[in-house]
């Protein structure tokens, strides 16, 4: 297996967690349930953040773990970083 | 799927064969400390409680103390007792003999003083030990295990690497029909409406957001705002959002089976799957909580490291901080920073936890093992007076 450079936990997941600090502009490859699914990168993604997977609109369900663990704020496009800045708790 | 084990007369599958001394109260440890080393093979309890205690905390006392007695890991069980104090060593032996195992019990004050009392307790375990070396293991099923899971110490590596290894392991069992359990209340603040939605019934789920909502305001009373100061600058920096993604990293370590039942601190579960036992976070009042409950093996999710073990029950150490798992390479069993450097994937590590758990379960020493690591603490919400 050619060395992942983010993390998908769960199938239902709609955000990857990166493994290493990971450049804006890099295409990366993620496995889900044994797929590689290809995700170009729109901003710089430390080591152990997330980013997302697919476009989210304000108040859409951040995924992980296949359950939501919170809800955006605003939009956040397709490779784009999802961290506090974005995302709120799923209860409030 | 089998593992190879000690059938009990009470019916349930033992993978190790202890012959324990448990010291009823704290005044007659050091006599029981004296007994179990002096016989090989034998173990004991380092247990001080059992002196001035009110309310539920007797009831805990005894509950932990019978339920280590009554562990199938254990062959045989002397009880070590001084005479005055609130529990009866002579009951909590009749308890554990009820299972159909041998229980003895001996007090300081009635046999007459420290020497004859070590003396008697020494004869009585060496007994224990030789009926123990006739006991041998045959092929049982994984049906029968109850595996006890926690995190300890944990790190940015535990939510991303070991705890979804050790949930992919969890939910392998339970589909093997074995029972896994959850616990460290204090830990699910944040997640537990997303559990409660897994509990087959509304009264199970009522049962642990109640649980959740008692340890929030225990925290609450001695100053602590768990889930203000939640998620913390630290895990921010490391990439954690909201106390729910926390939390969900924690929880995952149990796999995504539903919540079969809730049981309370040291009690035996009554159904199989996954279980939630309502414990403290303390990592040692939770390890004690869930062998009490009948936990044959625990897994033990760990980022900085730990060299935690019980008296009784084999405890693998997982970790996916492959510097801890070099530096601290006596305490830990597994590495699983595969993971988080990309290169092994959650359900294979998982299955090597499996097939991990199968090989402890028949007989193959975890590191807290080798090194004799005896932990016990037992739950209290009182003081003693």
């Amino acid at each position: 297996m050619t060395r992942a450079k983010a993390i998908v936990i769960h199938p239902k997941d709609n955000v990857a967690t990166a493994l290493e600090p990971i450049p804006a502009g890099s295409e990366i490859a993620v496995r889900i349930e044994g797929r590689a699914k290809k995700v170009k990168l729109a901003s710089d993604i430390p080591a152990g953040h997330k980013l997302a997977l697919c476009d989210l609109e304000e108040g859409d369900v951040v995924i992980k773990y296949g359950e939501p663990i919170g809800r955006s704020t605003g939009r956040i496009g397709r490779g784009e970083h999802v961290h506090v800045h974005n995302v709120t708790s799923p209860n409030k | 799927m089998n593992f190879m084990g000690f059938r009990r007369k009470d019916g349930k599958a033992g993978l190790r064969n202890h012959v324990l001394v448990i010291p009823s109260v704290g005044c007659s440890q050091n006599a029981a400390q004296v007994i179990a080393r002096s016989v090989k093979g034998a173990v004991c309890l380092p247990n001080i409680m059992g002196c001035g205690q009110v309310g539920e905390d007797r009831v805990l006392l005894k509950r932990t103390l019978v339920g280590f007695g009554t562990n199938p890991n254990v062959s045989a069980v002397l009880v070590v007792g001084l005479g005055c104090e609130h529990l009866d060593c002579r009951e909590v032996a009749e308890a554990i003999s009820a299972t159909g195992k041998r229980a003895e019990a001996v007090a300081i004050q009635e046999v007459g003083g420290t020497t004859r009392t070590i003396a008697l307790g020494k004869k009585i375990v060496r007994e224990m030990r030789e009926s123990a070396l006739r006991e041998t293991r045959e092929p049982l099923p994984l049906s029968d295990l109850i595996l006890g899971t926690e995190c300890g110490g944990s790190d940015y590596s535990s939510g991303l690497g070991s705890n979804p290894a050790v949930g992919a392991a969890c939910d392998m069992l339970i589909s093997e029909g074995g029972t896994v359990i959850l616990s460290e209340t204090p830990e699910l603040i944040g997640a537990e409406r997303l559990l409660a939605r897994r509990a087959r019934t509304p009264e199970i789920a009522g049962k642990m957001l109640d649980a959740v909502a008692w340890w929030e305001n225990a925290a609450i009373q001695g100053g602590q705002n768990i889930r203000e100061a939640n998620p913390g600058p630290g895990n921010i920096e490391g990439g954690i959002t909201t106390l729910e993604e926390k939390s969900l990293g924690c929880i995952h370590k149990a796999g995504t089976s539903p919540l079969e039942e809730v049981v309370a601190y040291g009690s035996q579960p009554g159904k199989k799957g996954l279980i939630y036992m309502d414990t403290p976070a303390h990592d040692i009042e939770q390890l004690t909580g869930m062998v009490a409950g009948g936990a044959q093996i625990v897994v033990f999710t760990t980022g900085r490291g730990t060299p935690l073990g019980s008296p009784i029950a084999p405890v693998i150490k997982i970790t996916a901080n492959r510097d801890t798992f070099m530096r601290m390479r006596d305490n830990m069993d597994m590495d699983v920073s595969g993971i988080l450097q990309g290169r092994e994937g959650i359900e294979k590590a998982g299955k090597r936890i499996f097939e991990k758990i199968r090989s402890v379960a028949s007989g193959s020493l975890t590191k807290a093992e080798k090194l004799h690591q005896n932990d016990f603490c037992i739950f209290t919400k009182y003081i003693n007076i």
